[in-house]
């Protein structure tokens, strides 16, 4: 039983108790989170939807440990977070959470596997640990054959696969992903959504933020947002028993 | 006419939103060019003050001095020295006036003597006088009178080095050398005398001290006769004190002047006495032909000195300071290029958008270019004049005479040449250092330069691969200096040339204190170098560690996305900001290291160095680890600043 594992079993792996984030002062200030209540079960996929700046997005990164709340609470794995200092919190990131983001966020003179085993590295991992470790997860994510390119000479869907295998590399609890077909066009989006289908397959619990309709639809539960208060919960069916991509209607 | 106005409308507005980085490139350029032009106005600045006194003191044309032999017992040939009065061409003389060489002793004094043994006195010439004014070199009296019974006077830059005034004790003392019956051959006291300080004086007839020569004492005897058969000395002469530690180049002394009574009875024998005359000649300008036609065959021929020369001696100082203070400013010159192309780089990637705007709507690549360079043009000018006056002002300050000549150094002249000159480092500074941005302004797509994207970094595969095996810090240290190795190269290029000024400073101090140690007392001219390579190695580390900041800083701005990803992965802000520090100091090694050698190789092209003294090895081998714990130091402020910013803000402005 790895540290993840045992972290897991304490009870659910997000937890947040009336989180509250706030920017600005004065006339300024602007609610970005309300009051938010939120729980993710071990092996659940949740996705989380609202319009642009209804604040999905600073929830992640709270819960990501990115950002600080002004109020409330956010626990991960049974331990609280929010007060941690920040080398607590990349010790945790490093070995609990993997982010997705909508732009990649690929180092651009690293080439794909080198971006993949990145956080192994600074996770403290040999380079030949690391290295392998890269190998296996590029494999998974059907770009053996891309290993030696750089992010510059790939596409928009093979830098979010890359992407994904790097928030993979140190196994973590939780992924977060935000917006991860925000930038791709419909065949890229089918094979990111075949992956992410694979990871909740595999038990990793998923947090994707997201505005697509057609991949909240994949979810085990989906939280719509508005103003930065969760406003609707449903619990989906389909997601936990079909296909991802045959559900979201890409495939034909 | 419409395009220069709006080219400098542009430059203007642009340089008005970042004045704290056009106040930086201005101090850079600034410093560099105040240096240079000290250097460059500081020559001949002091005949004034040599003439002053020549004109006071009645100053001769021709110094002519002769010295005995005191091992063969061979007095000095005074007839050949009295004959030069009556050569055809001089209008008249004072002296012969009879020389000894002494010891002089005084509170807290130690030294040596003429010959350079370590005697534990301060060599001196005492020249006996004429208590009557004389006609030609009567020296001026800047403080008490004239010599008496008893009483000396003492040269003003001697006793200034000596710190020496009316009423004080001294003693003069002459020692007999010699293989004696039955001993070891040594030098002992046979004469030892008190004085007192009857007065303080200058003259233009003698070098500055601490480079007072006459007769056979001069190092131009030596260097012209050597080679020939002159050069050995004879078989007959008696070595002295064998045991004595040979001093590594002459050692020249002060004077005093006293009575001729006095200083007849300082002399153990006859053959221990010099005697010097000073010559008027018809027509001043002639003393160098009169001098080169006289020009000594044999030690105990007259030894000639020109007015020019004396003149030449006294403004040596100020020449070497000079010298000193122009290879300073190409090296401040150096270091302004390679900061002035950091705060250009790192400003022009805050600037693609702006760029792209004046693109858009209408800008040719060449306007965008000509915009650039006007606005560090226009810093450059602006500091080339602020150089210009402040090294015009400050040259009096370090072309003071010194206590050796009255009358002040007054202002310098700047001449066209120096103008032309200083200008164009200034612009050439400018230009080196925008040139490239510039270009790269110019050609950069109007979409792309809109995008506001950066400017790709660069991929160095076998520094990637090595970083994978190092600590985190160092694994992103070394793949952040790797991103921009054009800035990797100017940051290691920087500390290089203040590390290669520092060590030849401290090269040049280690020279200057070993001379100083042969003469004794303090040397004026080890002073002024002193003060020189002060200000010149304080310019040199502020501009390198605005250099280093600029650096870090740039590449904190430009590591931000790859920053915050790396935090976003798990690296702690401590490794991030000690990984940014890493990236300075990596390439500050390479300079710091490379500066020692470089250094070295400047003093010894500078003339330095050939006399076997070496810059101690301790100091040369702490340069290295001082240089790159000032620089952890100095950047560690903007890197922990950087590597505190938050995560999520900086990606979620920065595009993929």
């Amino acid at each position: 039983m790895n540290a993840n594992e045992s972290l897991s079993r304490v009870g659910p792996v997000l937890r947040t108790r009336g989180l509250e984030k706030e920017y600005g002062r004065g006339e300024g200030l602007v609610h970005a989170l309300n009051a938010v209540e939120l729980e993710v079960a071990s092996g659940e996929t949740l996705a989380v939807m609202g319009p642009s700046g209804c604040g999905k997005s600073t929830l992640l990164h709270l819960l990501g440990g990115l950002e600080r709340p002004s109020a409330g609470e956010v626990w991960l794995a049974g331990e609280r977070i929010d007060q941690l200092s920040e080398k607590a919190l990349a010790r945790l990131r490093r070995r609990a959470i993997g982010f997705v983001f909508q732009a990649f966020h690929l180092m651009d003179e690293l080439t794909a596997v080198e971006n993949v085993e990145l956080p192994a590295l600074l996770a403290g991992r040999s380079p030949r640990a690391a290295r392998r470790r890269a190998v296996e997860l590029l494999e998974r994510v059907g770009l053996t054959d891309r290993a030696k390119h750089l992010p510059s000479a790939l596409s928009g869907g093979e830098r979010q696969r890359v992407a994904i295998a790097r928030a993979l590399s140190n196994e973590p609890l939780v992924v977060l992903a935000d917006e991860p077909t925000g930038n791709l066009d419909s065949a890229a989006t089918l094979d990111v959504l075949r992956l992410l289908d694979g990871l909740r397959s595999s038990g990793q619990t998923l947090l994707i933020v997201t505005h697509d309709s057609r991949i909240a639809a994949t979810a085990d539960r989906l939280i719509s947002m508005r103003d930065g208060a969760f406003v609707e919960e449903t619990r989906l069916t389909h997601g936990t028993t079909g296909r991802l991509a045959e559900l979201a209607g890409l495939e034909g | 006419m419409g395009r220069i106005l709006l080219t400098c409308r542009l430059a203007a507005r642009d340089l008005r939103r970042r004045p704290a980085e056009a106040a930086l490139l201005l101090l850079a350029i600034i410093a560099a060019t105040t240096t240079l032009t000290l250097g460059l106005v500081l020559h001949g600045v002091t005949d004034e003050p040599y003439e002053s006194t020549r004109e006071a003191t009645a100053g001769p044309d021709v110094v002519a001095s002769v010295s005995g032999d005191p091992f063969l017992g061979q007095p000095a040939d005074l007839a050949a020295l009295e004959a030069l009065t009556d050569a055809p061409g001089v209008s008249d003389s004072s002296g012969p006036y009879p020389l000894v060489g002494v010891e002089l002793e005084a509170d807290g004094v130690t030294a040596r003597d003429l010959r350079g043994e370590d005697l534990g006195g301060a060599g001196v010439w005492a020249q006996g006088r004429d208590p009557a004014e004389a006609a030609v070199d009567q020296p001026e009296l800047t403080q008490g009178g004239w010599v008496r019974d008893g009483g000396v006077v003492v040269e003003a830059g001697f006793a200034d080095a000596l710190e020496l005034g009316v009423g004080d004790e001294i003693t003069l003392r002459t020692r007999v050398c010699g293989p004696w019956l039955g001993e070891a051959p040594d030098c002992r006291v046979a004469i030892r005398r008190s004085f007192e300080v009857a007065g303080v004086a200058v003259t233009a007839a003698a070098r500055p001290y601490p480079g007072v020569c006459f007769g056979r004492d001069c190092p131009e005897i030596a260097e012209a006769i050597e080679g020939s058969p002159l050069a050995d000395p004879p078989e007959d002469e008696p070595t002295i004190a064998a045991d004595a530690e040979a001093p590594q180049e002459p050692v020249e002394p002060g004077l005093v002047w006293l009575t001729e009574a006095d200083a007849r009875g300082l002399a153990p024998m006859e053959s221990g006495l010099s005697y010097v005359v000073n010559l008027k000649l018809a027509d001043p300008t002639d003393a160098p032909a009169f001098v080169d036609d006289r020009f000594p065959t044999t030690w105990s021929a007259p030894f000639l000195q020109s007015w020019q020369d004396i003149r030449d001696e006294h403004d040596q100082v100020v020449k070497d300071t000079a010298e000193v203070l122009r290879t300073g400013s190409w090296l401040l010159g150096l270091l302004a290029v390679a900061g002035v192309a950091v705060l250009v780089g790192g400003r022009m990637a805050d600037q693609s958008r702006r760029v792209g705007l004046l693109k858009a709507v209408g800008g040719t690549p060449r306007l965008v270019a000509v915009v650039l360079l006007a606005e560090y043009m226009a810093l450059a000018l602006l500091a080339a004049a602020v150089g210009l006056a402040a090294g015009w002002l400050a040259a009096p300050l370090l072309a003071d005479p010194g206590a050796s000549l009255v009358g002040s150094a007054g202002a310098p002249s700047l001449t066209m040449s120096t103008v032309g000159l200083v200008t164009a480092v200034a612009l050439g500074v400018a230009a080196v250092a925008t040139f490239v941005p510039a270009v790269r302004a110019a050609r950069i797509s109007t979409v792309q330069a809109l995008a506001d994207a950066a400017r790709p970094p660069r991929r160095t595969p076998w520094l990637i691969a090595i970083s994978a095996r190092l600590p985190v810090s160092m694994l992103l240290g070394l793949r952040v200096a790797a991103r921009r190795p054009r800035r990797a190269v100017l940051s290691a290029a920087s500390i290089f040339v203040a590390v290669t000024g520092i060590v030849a400073v401290l090269a040049a101090r280690a020279q200057f204190g070993h001379d100083a140690e042969l003469v004794g007392g303090t040397d004026p001219t080890t002073d002024r170098f002193n003060q020189v390579m002060l200000v010149l190695t304080v310019s040199l580390v502020a501009l390198a560690a605005v250099n280093a900041i600029a650096v870090t800083w740039a590449t904190a701005l430009d590591a931000r996305h790859s920053s915050a990803l790396a935090r976003a992965l798990g690296a702690t802000p401590r490794q991030v900001s000690t990984g940014l520090s890493a990236s300075q100091v990596l390439p500050a090694l390479v300079g710091a290291a490379l500066g020692i050698p470089g250094g070295l190789a400047l003093f010894a092209a500078l003339g330095g160095g050939g006399d076997g003294v070496s810059t101690p090895l301790w100091q040369l081998l702490a340069v290295v680890p001082v240089t790159v714990l000032v620089v952890a130091v100095l950047t560690a402020i903007p890197a922990r600043i950087s590597a505190r910013r938050p995560v999520a803000e900086v990606l979620a402005s920065e595009r993929a």
